[in-house]
């Protein structure tokens, strides 16, 4: 069977500008960030970014290399507004397709299942519909008659997720409380790569429910430990609050040039550098 | 007999959260907000035992934070359509039918300030019950007119169309200086009650609408001896609620 690892390089190699490109995690959670890292030390740009937004969309904001940004947030969680997606937003720097939560997850489901649309009631009456004039509305056929709003499918050029433990088939696992939607972002996209904490050689003994991405749906697997830092990782670890606070504190070229101008080894000792100076 | 002390401003606003989830029955009372998180969980160890509650996470969790039940994102979306559910959400502003926004402030297009985004608000408004905490009453959170609907208010609802209006309620708002409802034959806000200390014309002063008013605004209701206990004593003993709404 095909043995699918790569390193982030060999990802952002197969991935190129004007993509329209999934993220999985969720805010400030689980966030494939080593791989964003290794995107940002490429010269990829003009993507159209879907996600439930965090700090992967602030990296890329800050870094212009967004075209369009579907989202419902964008969120530290712990720090409610994200700087840099605001900072990006207030100078109008990217297209935005704003839509509610749930409505993201049946674009999700439509895009996994092949279907133009999925009907939802969220939508009707918010300026949701107001600021995406694309938005269409379908009606039931049923006795019911009622008219909702059809989202559209969320297809993705290509997915980049991070979950706890995987196998070199692109099998993977999640440890924590919450899947979020990494599932659905691999079986929405042409292309799925998912970096794990840890590559592991079976689930033999794995609680069956904690695999969550099949391999039919991945096309490679990175080995990344601390791959989703800063955002957290539970059970393998939390979020780094305080460097978390400093990337929001610090001007976008300071924290770049400390952190962001070498690969992702280099990436991790800058980070435990500044944590031995901080105590 | 128990030495009497004077009711807090913010032990009347976590009553009147409290009172948000009232016969309720068994749904998931989601607070947003420190004061409404205090009322959820005075509204459960009191009138309403049978309301879920989460640990912030995936987990529903009882009063002592044992879990009971799994709710990931994706389930608590399900809650969300399935209506068992009543979520009392902050607001950035919020309007006379109850639009709420917390979106951006300004243009759109290239807002002045950009805020969370509609995050589910839309979903939540016309799904389930959705009341207000707005922990500073003012002209900049209440206004004539949202720039974003992010939850819908009655007269967005009733312009939508039938499918917008089936499950939408907006049941109260509670601010540091009141309760607000819509019980009023077009849907226009009203102010339901005032806290003690507080003047309809202060609220009215510090709103920037015209509010309906009751003849006689009555005031919010005095917490019950065991109320204020279990908020002083079990809930809320470090009295971080005084943070959130300092003492008037």
């Amino acid at each position: 069977m095909t043995d699918k690892t790569m390193t982030p390089e060999e990802v952002v190699s197969r991935l190129h500008s004007g993509m329209t490109l999934g993220i999985g995690g969720w805010g400030s959670r689980r966030k494939p960030m080593a791989l964003v890292r290794a995107l940002l030390r490429s010269d990829v740009t003009d993507l159209t970014v879907v996600s439930y937004g965090g700090p992967d969309v602030g990296l890329l904001a800050a870094a212009g290399r967004i075209r369009k940004l579907v989202a419902a947030f964008a969120t530290l969680d712990s720090i409610p507004l994200e700087p840099h997606f605001r900072a990006a937003r207030q100078r109008g720097a990217f297209a935005l397709m704003e839509i509610d939560e749930a409505m993201f997850m049946w674009g999700l489901h439509a895009a996994a299942n092949r279907l133009p649309f999925l009907p939802v009631r969220a939508g009707l009456g918010s300026d949701v519909l107001r600021v995406n004039p694309g938005l269409r509305t379908v009606t039931s056929p049923y006795e019911d008659g009622e008219t909702l709003v059809a989202v559209p499918a969320l297809r993705m050029d290509a997915a980049l997720v991070h979950l706890n433990r995987a196998d070199r088939l692109g099998n993977g696992q999640y440890l924590g409380p919450d899947p979020y939607f990494d599932d659905l972002f691999c079986e929405a996209a042409d292309q799925a790569y998912l970096s794990c904490e840890r590559l592991v050689d079976d689930f033999a003994g794995a609680v069956p429910q904690t695999l969550l991405v099949n391999r039919h749906s991945v096309t490679g697997v990175v080995e990344v430990p601390h791959g989703a830092h800063f955002t957290s990782c539970v059970p393998d670890y939390g979020r780094d609050e305080a460097f978390q606070k400093l990337y929001a504190t610090t001007p976008w070229p300071e924290f770049a040039e400390r952190f962001l101008s070498g690969d992702e080894k280099t990436y991790q000792s800058a980070v435990q550098t500044w944590h031995e100076e901080q105590t | 007999m128990s030495r009497t002390t004077t009711t807090t401003r913010a032990e009347y606003c976590v009553i009147a959260c409290a009172d948000a989830w009232r016969d309720n029955g068994e749904v998931l009372a989601s607070p947003m907000g420190l004061i409404p998180s205090i009322g959820a969980r005075l509204a459960k160890r009191t009138f309403s035992p049978d309301l879920l509650l989460t640990d912030g996470e995936a987990m529903l969790v009882g009063l002592d934070g044992t879990a009971e039940g799994w709710l990931p994102y994706r389930r608590h979306l399900t809650m969300v359509t399935g209506g068992r559910r009543h979520v009392m959400m902050g607001a950035s502003q919020l309007d006379r039918f109850g639009n709420q926004n917390i979106s951006c402030i300004g243009d759109w297009q290239q807002p002045a300030r950009q805020l969370l985004g509609v995050r589910g608000a839309p979903v939540n408004t016309l799904n389930n019950p959705v009341s207000y905490w707005v922990p500073k009453h003012s002209r900049r959170v209440f206004v004539e007119k949202v720039d974003m609907i992010s939850g819908v208010g009655y007269d967005s609802a009733a312009a939508a169309g039938p499918s917008a209006t089936r499950y939408h309620r907006i049941p109260r708002v509670v601010s540091n200086l009141g309760v607000l409802d819509f019980a009023t034959p077009d849907r226009a806000m009203r102010l339901a009650s005032v806290h003690p200390g507080v003047t309809a014309g202060e609220v009215q002063a510090a709103t920037g609408f015209p509010l309906a008013l009751p003849d006689g605004v009555p005031y919010t209701r005095e917490p019950t001896a065991t109320e204020l206990r279990l908020i002083r004593a079990v809930i809320d003993p470090d009295g971080l609620r005084d943070r959130e709404v300092p003492p008037a």
